[in-house]
């Protein structure tokens, strides 16, 4: 059980280990010792769990024998697990520390805080074009690896139009494979050939590291953050998966202004992070 | 032939121009059902059928869905009006503005759809007519009440009596 759970740690995280990993193995061993491994029937009792906090080789199984009635339909749900969450054979296992969430109608997810990214098939990111070697090139996203960019994942480019891409340029890409078993790799269109954003994007604005997590709040359908930047000053922003942000504004104070803004309310509550926004409100005019 | 269905034969159905027409469902059983026909010159394995387990727990790597995050770009008070376009065209529509949509779209039919399937099964008859050829017209006129059916026998061969 221990095993497994430290196997699904190093192989989750593509060789970069989170240093919270060895804590968690020895409040594992206690907990083998005190009670048992956690084995809990599926969908109902994942529902009755959201929002609690869980911690990796927490195990949900189906145990499809007691909930056999003749009145209700035997009818096994289709349950999503989305990152956190892992499927073993017939049993879902947590494999990171953090919050149960749900969504209807079946998608359940591991709310998780962590500055490193790992890449997933889909998530657009914003990159770096470290190389051009050939027809593709090499993009750093903040990975273990680099990704490669073939120069025909542009929109309108062919074998005689190449695009104009140099070294150093931020790329705005989606992954189209990204497992941990290949090398990730980016493309600028979508499955219809059409740019629709993506792509090299211009200069003048500034490059910055955050969470994760601002992130993930910033992309978030009814986002504070992002209304409370809403009414500071006219600005573009690139918010990119892989915990880059880049920001252009009217003046270089105001971009740094906002860039500083952002790395700040990271670690800020909600009451902070407005009263901070307001002085700079107040203050700038 | 005044047989609206003409039985046609096995190895008519499978050629390649009559296959095209199908969908993927039946195309797979068609498929299938060839497979089974084993010759003795073909060798199988003798094994039981195995199907696939259903699988009810389905993996998803990234946030994006999980959350319904948004799109990536954005431009705040007018900054970049292209980007002001690509968010509104690239971000999920939220519920009610959907709505208002789908009641402004069916305001501006004058015609519903019920009144639509009405008009098209009568224009299906007399687009019917116009392409069917003389003799079938004539046998179509005869009969008024399209209950009865028509039974022509074959015209078969026949052989000259010496």
């Amino acid at each position: 059980m221990v095993t497994e759970s430290c196997f699904f740690r190093t192989a989750e995280t593509d060789g970069c280990v989170s240093c919270v990993s060895p804590l968690f193995q020895s409040v594992k061993y206690q907990q083998q010792h005190v009670s048992g491994p956690l084995v809990v029937p599926m969908f109902s009792t994942l529902k009755d769990r959201v929002g609690e906090v869980l911690l990796p080789g927490d195990e949900f199984t189906c145990d499809t024998d007691d909930t056999i009635s003749l009145t209700e339909h035997v009818k096994p749900e289709k349950v999503v697990c989305g990152p956190g969450l892992r499927r073993s054979g017939d049993r879902l296992v947590v494999c990171k520390s953090g919050v149960l969430r749900h969504k209807q109608p079946n998608v359940f997810w591991i709310d998780s805080q962590q500055r490193r990214y790992v890449p997933a098939k889909g998530e657009t990111v914003i990159g770096i074009v470290t190389t051009k070697s050939g027809d593709v090139f090499k993009v750093d996203f903040g990975g273990s690896e680099q990704a490669s960019l073939s120069y025909l994942a542009f929109e309108g480019a062919t074998k005689r139009n190449r695009p104009n891409v140099q070294v150093g340029d931020l790329v705005f890409a989606q992954f189209s494979i990204a497992n941990k078993d290949m090398e990730p790799e980016l493309v600028c269109i979508d499955s219809s050939g059409r740019a629709n954003g993506l792509g090299v994007f211009g200069g003048g604005g500034l490059l910055f590291r955050v969470s994760l997590g601002l992130v993930r709040r910033l992309l978030a359908p009814h986002s504070e953050v992002r209304s409370d930047l809403e009414q500071l000053f006219p600005c573009e922003l690139v918010v990119g998966m892989n915990g880059r942000l880049w920001v252009r504004s009217s003046s270089v104070q105001q971009t740094l202004i906002i860039a500083n803004l952002l790395q700040s309310c990271d670690t800020m509550t909600a009451p902070q992070r407005r009263e901070l926004f307001r002085r700079v409100k107040q203050g700038a005019l | 032939m005044a047989n609206d269905s003409v039985k046609l034969s096995k190895n008519l159905l499978r050629m390649k121009f009559m296959q095209r027409g199908l969908d993927a469902e039946t195309k797979k059983q068609l498929e299938e059902d060839e497979k089974r026909i084993i010759s003795d010159e073909h060798w199988y394995l003798d094994l039981p059928e195995l199907k696939a387990k259903e699988n009810l727990i389905i993996e998803e790597r990234s946030f994006v869905p999980c959350e319904d995050l948004k799109y990536g770009r954005m431009s705040f008070k007018g900054f970049n009006p292209e980007v002001e376009k690509l968010m509104a065209l690239m971000n999920p529509r939220d519920e009610e503005e959907k709505q208002e949509e789908e009641e402004v779209s069916r305001m501006q039919t004058d015609v519903t759809d019920e009144e639509m399937a009405l008009r098209y099964e009568s224009l299906v008859g007399s687009m019917k007519k116009k392409f069917v050829k003389k003799r079938e017209r004539a046998a179509m006129e005869e009969d008024l009440n399209q209950n009865v059916e028509e039974t022509n026998t074959k015209k078969a061969f026949l052989k000259p009596q010496d």
